[in-house]
């Protein structure tokens, strides 16, 4: 359990992707099985064991430290499964040589050959050398100072005061405490009933070390925050046998931890697991963005089919008959996290054997609602039967994976589209319907219904519509994002001038440039007068060479620290205006100005532009009532004075 | 009359002051009479008039103010008991930094201890810490709550040479304090045997040339050429904390930042100052070696000067010592402390 932790402790660290692979194969690759299959399920969150409760954990510490000073520690550390794990007073089988202790036997002291010890030796030989655990009397003692404090303090037992101070010894007639691997943790964990938890906590806390306890703590509180994604994580078990995360995600779903037919798999020592999973994810085809016009035209028009680009979220539907013959219903998102338990009301809708491609979106009335929308239903704990009465869901299906059992991914995109169409109108479901076909004579009548959907039979839907989808119509669905097959087409962003407030530096490569940017626009004061208020952080859409230009403003025009955030210079006079793209407003309690902007990234940098002339908060406000409008249909449409 | 502690050591704006030997103890203003613990800046400053301390601090302090940093100096001996004004003083080993020591204040069998910043954990560039008994005990608190127990720094040391294994075409950055911290480093790695150069930054190079000339073995530690920056792979290279997030070391090889320091045991702080790779290694005392020191001394009375200075007072109390926070400012800019160090704490912007 101790290596796993140390691995979670450097990834956490760890900012770049390449490296965190590397750590991970690292891993894989030398820790045997079930450890090393336990732990993958750790990182991809398919580990089940009971939680234990934050409560049962200060109850363990408090037994052991002193309140007052856990309180402090828990003030100062301010997380609670590390400050337990820092102040767990871990018996030390063996104290660590130190100065005072042991001073004669300490192996450094005896080999580093320095001059200046070798001098002070001789130097102070008439004196005591260094003291013994049991303080001795010093030079200055010798004088024949009485010393009731020896005495004392040679007879004091340590009670635990925390941190590790045992008394020195402890331990030397026991024999060292077993230390757990992750695979008894959290087999034990699975197994034992509720009232057990608190003394293997307790006994496993005795055993590990720093890291361990923490990473142990976090795994039983459900916290465990890995700094990697379950597809890196998929990636590098598949890298152990040169096959692509794809390969893994194929055979994924029907595993469990500790996947040791997986591992036994990618290092060729068994064949491929046949996957048990009914209905099982399959990585999704991604697109490449069209960055400009000119882009077009390396491509022919008639070679490829058009769609609207729905702003909804990417889900797979997948049908499926088990052994007992009982249909399976899974929701997948792209990323392949099973989220049936959410939609149900789309699970209903899946009747069929195949996997279906498409669009998560709230539809009311038959009119497709914004992202705003969508996201009421996102992101709720419960689903409630107002919920799924209020924001129901459903699916605009693009793409045909497989049917009744046929695989049709090799197949032409136009054959595919073809049977999903089929599919669909087979169906005949209130829940999935078909993501229409926008035709078009060439990349100019293309451009313009990008700019105009409503213009081209997007009709009321066009607001949830954030540009074009391209797909090539001989095109494989080819998982990943090859590059060529399809393209998105995104529809001009909204653009607003913001000035620069605050600089933090970034992260990895950028982790010595000041390269995120918190950026304000104009409002009224409230004191009166105008004044700047935070809208939003950027920290791309800018070259490596502007890059170094604006980190050079930030250190030029700092005007306060707050540790590894700047504050810049900002006013009416000077400043720096950011041109800031984004591609919608919300409303935010987390921001002082009440909105948050999405994806915002810097467009341009304006040299030029006096701050006093940036946009003011009415720009966003304008765009938030477009969409609160949707929200709450009906309800009067005000300029909010934030 | 008997003497009281309190005539042996009194607070004044300028630190600790000894009454009855008409001198300073670490002043962190300039004074007639100062006596020195050791030669980190916001203990040892130029300008006093006569100052007593170790061979090795009166060096160290030479080599980061110039020769004229006090009017007079005179050494102190380990272990020998000096008369000034009424007391007698006496140096001891603190175990903190090359030539670091406690000083004992001492009249009518009464003695005080300001033990300076000390540590107990072996380090092979300095003498280990020697315990004294006394009546009131003055120490630091850097670390003080249960929550710093430093590990040992073996492992520390080889989690970085792991790394560079494991990242042979990227260079590690290691940040140090220049005086202490950095050459403990360089010792540890040549003990775990590491045996190619360690390159150093422009601002550690004196203090180790000192550090040599003392007769601690470092190896061969060439200092960074601006030009070569770019193909030193896989290189361990030690700069003051101040250059990890600097344009300097920008032009590493994909750099791996590293941080020496205590405060490392917090996550949190280390992601805050942006460090990818955390080594746990401190020169000071971390909790427990605080309370054993404490008990070891036989201590009646504890007087705490600087860092978490509740929690250990808390901890005097459940013992039945005697314990006082003394708020003492100016002092933990040693590149351990908080606030993070001051610019002038290196030597190159303070020459």
């Amino acid at each position: 359990m101790n290596d796993f932790a140390h691995l979670l402790d450097r990834l956490a660290y760890e900012p770049r992707r390449n490296a965190k692979l590397r750590l991970l194969q690292d891993f894989f690759a030398r820790t045997p099985d079930p450890e090393r299959g336990y732990a993958l399920g750790a990182m991809t969150g398919t580990l089940n064991f009971r939680e234990a409760k934050p409560a049962l954990i200060r109850g363990l510490v408090e037994e052991r430290i002193d309140p007052v000073l856990f309180r402090l520690s828990h003030n100062y550390v301010g997380d609670l499964a590390e400050t337990t794990a820092l102040i767990w007073p871990a018996p030390r089988d063996l104290p660590p040589p130190s100065a005072g202790s042991d001073l004669h036997t300490a192996p450094d002291e005896a080999q580093v050959p320095s001059p200046v010890r070798e001098r002070d030796r001789v130097r102070v030989a008439t004196s005591p050398e260094g003291p013994d655990p049991s303080p001795q009397p010093s030079p200055a003692r010798e004088r024949g100072h009485v010393e009731p404090y020896t005495d004392r303090s040679a007879n004091l037992v340590a009670p635990a005061e925390g941190g590790g101070d045992a008394p020195a010894g402890l331990g030397h007639n026991n024999p060292p405490p077993h230390v757990p691997t992750l695979a008894e943790v959290v087999e034990t964990l699975a197994t034992i009933p509720k009232r057990e938890l608190p003394r293997h906590l307790a006994e496993w806390l005795d055993a590990l070390d720093e890291t361990g306890r923490w990473a142990l703590l976090k795994l039983v509180t459900g916290n465990l925050r890995v700094g990697v994604s379950a597809r890196l994580a998929k990636t590098a078990v598949g890298a152990l046998g040169g096959h692509e995360a794809d390969a893994v995600e194929e055979v994924w779903h029907g595993l469990t931890p500790p996947f040791e037919t997986l591992f036994a798999w990618v290092e060729g020592r068994a064949e491929r697991p046949e996957t048990l999973n009914p209905a099982p994810f399959r990585p999704p085809m991604l697109s490449h963005p069209i960055e400009e016009e000119a882009d077009l035209e390396k491509l022919e028009p008639e070679a490829f089919s058009a769609e609207w680009k729905w702003d909804g979220i990417r889900v797979q539907l997948v049908g499926g008959r088990d052994r007992a013959g009982a249909q399976v219903a899974k929701v997948y998102s792209r990323t392949g996290e099973d989220i049936t338990g959410a939609f149900p009301d789309l699970a209903e809708a899946i009747t069929f054997t195949g996997t279906l491609d498409g669009e998560l979106l709230i539809l009311r009335e038959r009119r497709v609602q914004s992202f705003n929308v969508l996201q009421q239903r996102l992101n709720r704990k419960a689903v409630t039967g107002k919920l799924l009465e209020e924001f129901p869901a459903h699916v605009r299906a693009y793409d045909l994976l497989t049917l009744d059992g046929d695989d049709l991914r090799a197949e032409p995109f136009a054959t595919r589209r073809a049977q999903l169409e089929a599919l669909v109108t087979r169906l005949d479901h209130a829940r999935i319907d078909i993501s229409p076909v926008v035709p078009f004579a060439d990349w100019e009548a293309l451009a313009a219904a990008r700019a105009d959907p409503a213009s081209v039979g997007a009709g009321e839907d066009a607001d949830a519509i954030e540009g074009v989808m391209l797909k090539r119509r001989n095109s494989p669905y080819l998982p990943g994002r090859p590059k060529g097959p399809w393209w998105k087409w995104k529809r001009e962003p909204h653009i607003v001038d913001a000035v620069m407030m605050y600089a933090q530096r970034g992260h990895g490569k950028r982790s010595s440039f000041y390269s995120d940017y918190t950026f304000g626009v104009w409002r009224e004061a409230p004191e009166g007068g105008d004044e700047l208020v935070p809208v939003g952080k950027a920290y791309h859409g800018f070259t490596d060479a502007e890059l170094a230009k604006l980190d050079r403003y930030v250190r030029n025009n700092t005007t306060k620290r707050f540790g590894p955030v700047r504050e810049v210079t900002h006013g009416h006079e000077a400043g720096l205006v950011l041109e800031i793209a984004f591609e919608g407003v919300q409303r935010s309690t987390r921001h002082k100005s009440g909105v948050a902007m999405r994806f915002p990234r810097v467009s341009r940098i304006r040299w030029d532009k006096p701050p006093a002339e940036a946009d003011r908060i009415d720009v966003l406000e304008r765009i938030l009532a477009r969409g609160e409008r949707e929200i709450a249909p009906g309800a009067a449409l005000t300029e909010t004075d934030a | 009359m008997p003497t009281r502690a309190s005539d042996l050591l009194t607070l004044t704006r300028e630190g600790l002051y000894c009454p009855l030997g008409g001198f300073h103890v670490d002043p962190t203003w300039p004074v007639e009479r100062a006596l020195i613990t050791h030669g980190h800046a916001d203990h040892a400053r130029a300008g006093h008039g006569h100052v007593l301390a170790t061979p090795e601090t009166l060096r160290i302090m030479a080599v980061r103010y110039g020769e004229d940093f006090c009017r007079q100096r005179q050494e102190a001996r380990l272990g020998e008991a000096l008369r000034v004004g009424d007391v007698t003083v006496r140096y001891a080993p603190a175990g903190h930094v090359l030539g670091s020591a406690q000083i004992a204040i001492e009249r009518d069998g009464v003695r005080v201890v300001v033990s300076g910043d000390y540590k107990r954990a072996p380090d092979p560039t300095c003498l280990p810490f020697e315990v004294v008994p006394c009546d009131v005990f003055i120490t630091e608190a850097t670390f003080g709550l249960p929550v710093f127990t430093h590990p040992d720094t073996r492992d520390e040391v080889r989690k970085l040479m792991a790394s560079v294994a494991l990242f042979p075409e990227r260079a590690h950055i290691v940040g140090a304090y220049a005086l202490g911290k950095a050459q403990r480093v360089m010792a540890l790695l040549r003990e775990e045997g590491w045996d190619r150069p360690i390159h150093l930054h422009g601002a550690m190079e004196k203090l180790t040339e000192l550090y040599k000339r003392e007769g601690i073995p470092l190896g061969d530690t060439p200092k960074v050429v601006a030009a070569d920056r770019k193909d030193l792979h896989g290189a361990i290279v030690i700069c003051p904390p101040s250059a990890m997030q600097d344009l300097w070391s920008r032009k590493f090889p994909d750099p791996v930042t590293c941080f020496a320091s205590g405060w490392m045991r917090v996550r949190a702080r280390a992601r805050q100052k942006g460090v990818e790779l955390p080594l746990v290694i401190s020169d000071h005392s971390d909790w427990p070696d605080l309370c054993r020191t404490i008990r070891e001394t036989g201590a009646g009375e504890v007087w705490v000067t600087h860092g978490q200075e509740d929690a250990l007072v808390h901890w005097c109390g459940t013992q039945g010592i005697k314990a006082k926070p003394l708020h003492l400012l100016g002092y933990g800019d040693d590149g351990e402390a908080e606030p993070a160090p001051a610019d002038a704490a290196e030597p190159e912007v303070a020459a």
